[in-house]
């Protein structure tokens, strides 16, 4: 996958006002973001669709209108570098350089899905690639998080860890636990708080005693920062500044990322707890559209530029949904196999 | 076994195992409470932190969850903790993570990692600690798929079995007694492993099969030797694995002596004996049964302050004789 890179020859042309985490990022780094964003809607439309007609079974909890997120905080990170994902994760796998083939493989619950079938969606995972995984477990992977942290520092490495989780799990005691606990070693750990308004159907408002996910940094000494979630470069800006704190030994830091999800909490959802006006409203800032606007007029991409990504992502979708359908299934006698190492 | 045997206390022969396993290999490291200058609520982990350092002996807030979460976290990521809990009944604040994350994740993620993990339980009643510090939780940790529970009950196997639990790939539990702490044996020096899933036969006898755990082991030879004066001839096995289980050891023992009494401290019903007698009565032994299986474990209760009744909730080696005379129909 493209690593960000910093496009050292591209700089000088590029207009002097150019928000500062652009120039973090390659042109093709931007770009490649912005072609994830777009994999991610798709591969959720068309997870959606398969499970529809029946080809997905279980549930999906979809991140449709979260993609900013995902990909803003996924930017600075390299392969080394390791998150612990959310059951609203398909986003943080895709962000951190998953192949869609093997997701879709795995949600058709095929042997060569990234769990062999064994997982799914709430489980997905890639750890080649640093992705330690989804949880089932709301906070469930946030100690799991800092712990990955204790290892990179007591193996002396460069890398961060990211924990994403959702407000949900702000009100979890693992949440508090595994904060101090970073933050009393100074660990290289970025807590993300993807603030989408609602715990399945219960407002942050309702479940929570302080207006923003990020004043809870304040009780753990260390810094809390709020990003509007939709804006790819305000998260990705966020992110590096985290990454590089980390990476220099100061410990961690609290995002808070207000994004919202335009889909239902799971398949089961019917929407009684919030207004379309609500939906249409979070609609009307789509981060793709936000980033596609922005990239435009920085000329960093041009509409035809725009239109190749996303014919190329229908291939992708397409190709991986035949590559999933033909995929092995497990053998049933195979039900007991990876309980166990040895 | 050339090496020089010396006798240790329980506590000495955990403590020597976890220096042995963190001079080998720089990855294993110790986390929990007060495990540091305090050197542990039970002196398990002594003055290992002046050997080791803060680093490696590492003090935890008390954050059982989040402590345990980080455990699973960094053996993911290449280390090789070994966490003590307090007490094993502060596992329950822990459940989740060991239960739904450390049991689960090599399976959830299709064999793609391994979670080398070792958790130490100080576990059992008998030192007057009443209701919620004097547990054996064991079972309810042995009916999870993806872990290993263990349950040593001599020196030699405490330190034997936590080196193995440090070599395992997957996440090893062990409850330790704490009334064993300072119990004494002979341990060999230098590095061993006492093999996991593997009974072993304290005492061979014919008329009866005792299977026992942990502090059950010694008490239940104490009655083997009281019933030996009375020519009845016990058996005793000492599981020492719940998850994996030996049940062939056990299967083999029946057929010999046609009678099995399971003796455990964890609550009886659900428990630990319950499995091992399905285990008979679903394989061939059960042709050789004479008399029915009998179970003696924990009261139906939670565990009492007072002595006595403290003693009255667990099998004690009058009850055991009592048992044993009464399979082999020979009450007295």
């Amino acid at each position: 996958m493209t690593q960000p890179t910093t496009d050292k020859a591209a700089a000088p042309a590029r207009a002097a006002n150019l928000p500062d985490v652009y120039r973090r990022l390659s042109t093709d780094a931007l770009r490649e973001a912005l072609r994830k964003m777009h994999l991610i809607r798709r591969f959720e439309e068309s997870a959606e669709e398969s499970y529809m007609r029946g080809l997905i079974h279980g549930t999906m909890h979809l991140s449709i209108g979260q993609e900013a997120s995902a990909v803003g905080i996924c930017a600075p990170l390299t392969d080394a570098d390791y998150i612990t994902s959310t059951h609203r994760g398909h986003g943080h796998c895709i962000g951190k350089g998953a192949e869609v083939k093997k997701m879709l493989a795995e949600f058709f619950g095929k042997e060569d899905g990234y769990c062999r079938g064994r997982g799914g969606s709430m489980h997905i995972a890639d750890v080649g690639k640093g992705n330690l995984g989804a949880n089932g477990i709301v906070g469930g992977g946030i100690p799991i998080a800092v712990g990955a942290a204790l290892s990179v520092k007591k193996q002396g490495k460069d890398s961060v860890v990211v924990s994403f989780f959702g407000d949900g799990a702000n009100n979890e005691g693992a949440f508090h636990e595994a904060l101090n606990m970073a933050s009393i070693w100074k660990l290289p750990v970025i807590f993300v708080c993807e603030n989408n308004g609602y715990g399945m159907s219960t407002s942050t408002k309702r479940s929570t005693a302080v207006p923003n996910i990020a004043d809870r940094a304040s009780a753990y000494a260390m810094p809390g920062v709020i990003v509007d979630g939709n804006n790819f470069g305000a998260v990705a800006a966020a992110s590096f500044e985290a990454c590089d704190r980390a990476r220099r030994g100061e410990g961690p830091t609290l995002i808070e990322s207000k994004t919202y999800r335009i889909r239902g909490h799971s398949r089961s959802d019917r929407n009684r707890y919030r207004t379309k006006e609500e939906i249409e409203a979070w609609q009307a800032r789509d981060p793709i559209g936000i980033f596609e606007k922005e990239l435009t007029e920085l000329g960093l991409i041009t509409p035809d530029e725009i239109e190749k990504i996303r014919a190329e992502v229908e291939v992708e979708i397409a190709e991986g949904l035949e590559f999933a359908k033909a995929s092995p299934l497990p053998s049933p006698s195979d039900v007991t196999r990876y309980v166990y190492t040895n | 076994m050339d090496a020089n045997v010396r006798e240790l206390s329980y506590a000495q022969a955990i403590q020597e195992a976890m220096a042995i396993a963190m001079e080998a290999d720089e990855r294993v490291f110790l986390m929990g409470e007060d495990i540091g200058i305090y050197g542990g609520a039970f002196q398990v982990t002594g003055d290992l932190v002046h050997r080791f350092g803060e680093d490696r002996v590492m003090d935890t807030p008390i954050s059982e969850l989040g402590g345990a979460g980080v455990a699973i976290g960094a053996a993911v990521t290449g280390m090789r903790p070994i966490f003590e809990f307090q007490f094993s009944d502060f596992a329950t604040l822990a459940m989740e993570q060991i239960v739904n994350q450390a049991a689960k994740m090599r399976y959830m993620l299709g064999g793609n990692v391994s979670v080398p993990l070792v958790m130490r339980f100080p576990a059992g009643s008998g030192t007057g600690a009443a209701a919620q510090h004097s547990q054996s939780l064991e079972a309810w940790l042995a009916h999870v798929p993806g872990l290993k529970v263990l349950q040593p009950s001599t020196p030699h196997d405490a330190k034997g079995m936590l080196l193995a639990a440090v070599a395992d790939p997957d996440p090893v539990m062990i409850f330790e007694h704490k009334l064993l702490y300072k119990m004494k044996g002979p341990v060999p020096e230098g590095h061993y492993t006492v093999p996991i899933g593997k009974s072993e036969t304290r005492r061979h006898g014919r008329d009866l099969t005792i299977v026992a755990t942990s502090i059950m082991v010694h008490k239940s030879l104490d009655a083997a030797a009281q019933l030996a004066e009375e020519g009845i001839d016990v058996e005793v096995i000492d599981l020492r694995s719940l998850r994996p289980m030996d049940t062939p050891a056990i299967i083999e023992s029946v057929k010999k002596t046609s009678r099995l009494l399971c003796v455990y401290e964890g609550v009886k019903t659900l428990g630990i004996g319950a499995e091992i007698s399905a285990a008979i009565v679903e394989s061939e032994a059960f042709d050789y049964l004479d008399a029915p299986v009998m179970r003696l474990g924990g009261a139906e209760s939670p565990l009492p302050y007072n002595p006595e009744l403290e003693k009255a909730a667990v099998p004690q080696v009058p009850d055991i004789v009592a048992a044993a005379r009464k399979l082999v129909c020979k009450e007295a």
